[in-house]
């Protein structure tokens, strides 16, 4: 069986200048897997490249043995479909309510009419503790409730895999422990998989079944596995990372 | 789907199929029709999912929405073969009780609209009066080497608002000289005084045309341009951390740039000058056939200094006024992205009518003192 996301080969480069190269890992079905390393390694940029914003300057990404980025563009909307994404900054509409914000890509994708979606947006604002700011204003709520409103847009439309980039960026640690318990929950309860970047150790063991490692100096992966094993990792630095230790 | 009722008052509803969202939703109508009705009461819903094959969403929403239509109903509700996650979700979605919002009291009374409007105005008023003192403050501290910017934001803004317009002022001036010397002459050739076109354009343009349109110019370009960018500096708190730096954004952010405005503009309007006259020229010698050495001479004689002066002057009020609403506007953005948007487009529009405004009070001013 193939696995649900597979990362074969892949180099990203901005230009000349190479973030990382030869990233090769799967990612298997309801799997809660994080993509961690330090600042500048190339985290965010790599979901960027799972996500199709940003194309590979070598490799691709597949998913269920599909190449991502040999597809066209109609193709390449239709797997996009599959996936949701948390961005850092939760990334709502200013202009929109955070009901309209969920609603969009029901109206637009899923072909809902305005009330059916209506009532889509509430369940899924419901299911990450929004009930009843509807009608609220991005600009007028915390940012951790901006964070669970992101949260409701990227699940609008059921995805089968869902991104979060940082999701506890900024977040106070019960608003950072709630968004974790939150995660877990729609992974054990709808099958989701979960792509995570993150450099929050308590969310990494908390979460985390497998993991990739990069590296910002030598520009590539330097450890794979599950978060708690990686502590006792054969490299320095992973060690150090987990371990919170001084290099 | 289907509906039966049981003994016991109790309601069955059987889902079956595919409940994702692919498939719509289907209306509930019937059902809380049932929950309500008060010949037949119901005390106790089952939703029965043992015979569907998919779900998603869709099932959720409508489970949920029928959960909350029986509590509101007091009737108690079971969930009778629902697949075992779809049951965990159902129950994270009713966990967290929903926010009330305060009920926001809407006067919607033309009176009270009318008033509100006025009471933003006056207050938008009053932080505009804020606004062009504090500049001033500013402006007096530089003239003493108080004020605190950067010789660098001066010539970059310099840049930016002036040799970035010499095109399209050249073009605009050229143009409009052109048809005010065509426009002249159709009406001067009934009296043989075609030749006046020269005077025409000489004193139009020097006198109002190349301020106005440059004026114009320069609020749709760096009007926009100055409310776009301090705009995106209030939503990024770029202005919080200057204050908090100490340093005053109308020093360091308005000041360059009015400086820079008011110093171009009456470069700009010189160099316009000379465009528009030449377009002048141009539909003069070659459209009317006044040839070019008498032409000339005529404009020359009709070009008193006072004419270029007074343009100029009202260039450099264009260019304090067209970038003081511009930063204006920006630094009482909102901190959203149509905040941004909005306040461009303000600055834009009062920019334009605030230029129109000035020139025709100048042009009143000095019918007056007879200029």
């Amino acid at each position: 069986m193939t696995a649900q996301i597979e990362v074969r080969g892949l180099t990203m480069a901005y230009g000349a200048s190479v973030v990382q190269r030869d990233l090769s890992f799967t990612i298997e079905r309801g799997q809660i897997f994080v993509i961690m390393g330090d600042s500048g390694c190339g985290k965010s940029t790599l979901m960027r490249h799972m996500i199709g914003l940003n194309a590979p300057a070598a490799g691709d990404v597949y998913y269920d043995g599909e190449a991502y980025w040999e597809q066209d563009g109609d193709r390449r909307e239709a797997l996009g479909h599959k996936f949701g994404v948390l961005y850092q900054s939760a990334a709502l509409f200013s202009s929109m309510t955070i009901e309209e914000n969920v609603s969009l890509p029901l109206i637009e994708h899923a072909g809902l009419s305005r009330s059916a979606s209506r009532d889509v947006a509430s369940l899924k604002l419901a299911l990450v503790g929004l009930s009843g700011f509807e009608e609220h204003y991005p600009a007028e709520v915390s940012g951790g409730m901006r964070k669970r409103a992101g949260l409701a847009r990227a699940m609008a439309l059921d995805p089968d895999i869902l991104f979060f980039d940082e999701p506890s960026a900024g977040l106070d640690p019960l608003s950072s422990r709630r968004l974790d318990d939150l995660i877990r929950e729609l992974r054990d309860s709808a099958g989701t998989t979960i792509v995570l970047v993150t450099h929050e150790l308590p969310s990494i063991f908390e979460l985390g079944d497998d993991a990739v490692f990069l590296d910002a100096e030598r520009k590539t992966m330097i450890a794979r596995g599950e978060p708690n094993a990686l502590k006792q990792s054969s490299d320095a630095k992973v060690r150090a990372f987990l371990n919170r230790d001084r290099l | 789907m289907s509906v039966s009722r049981g003994a016991d008052a109790v309601l069955r509803v059987q889902l079956s199929g595919d409940w994702t969202l692919k498939q719509g939703l289907p209306a509930a109508e019937e059902i809380v029709g049932e929950l309500a009705s008060q010949d037949q009461p119901v005390s106790r819903l089952v939703v029965d999912g043992t015979d569907l094959e998919s779900w998603g969403s869709g099932l959720l929403t409508y489970v949920h929405g029928l959960e909350a239509r029986a509590r509101d109903e007091g009737i108690s509700v079971s969930l009778d073969g629902i697949p075992e996650g779809a049951r965990r979700l159902l129950a994270l979605a009713s966990a967290v009780p929903a926010h009330v919002t305060p009920h926001r009291e809407m006067d919607d009374d033309l009176s009270a609209r009318v008033g509100a409007i006025a009471l933003q105005l006056w207050t938008t008023f009053g932080e505009a009066l804020d606004f062009i003192g504090d500049t001033a403050l500013a402006f007096f501290a530089a003239l003493r080497g108080r004020a605190r910017f950067r010789g660098q934001d001066v010539m970059h803004a310099i840049e930016a608002s002036g040799i970035g317009a010499l095109g399209i002022v050249a073009l605009i001036n050229f143009l409009i000289g052109a048809v005010l010397a065509f426009v002249g002459a159709v009406q001067l050739q009934q009296f043989g005084a075609t030749i006046y076109v020269a005077d025409l354009v000489a004193i139009g343009m020097t006198r109002e045309l190349a301020a106005l349109m440059t004026g114009i110019v320069m609020a749709g370009r760096s009007g926009a341009s100055f409310a776009a960018v301090l705009g995106t500096m209030t939503v990024n708190e770029e202005i919080d951390a200057l204050q908090t730096m100490g340093l005053e954004p109308t020093e360091f952010l308005v000041l360059p740039r009015v400086l820079a405005a008011s110093l171009m503009l009456p470069a700009l309007v010189a160099y316009a000058d000379l465009f528009g006259l030449a377009g002048g020229m141009f539909v003069g010698v070659s459209l009317l056939n006044l040839g070019a050495r008498s032409f000339m001479g005529q404009l020359l004689s009709a070009l008193a200094v006072r004419h270029v002066v007074i343009g100029l002057a009202k260039a450099a009020a264009f260019g304090v006024v067209v970038s003081m609403t511009g930063c204006f506007y920006g630094l009482r953005c909102g901190r959203s992205a149509a905040a941004v948007g909005e306040a461009t487009t303000k600055a834009v529009v009062m920019g334009i009518v605030l230029v129109v405004v000035v020139d025709a009070l100048a042009t009143v001013l000095l019918h007056v003192v007879n200029l």
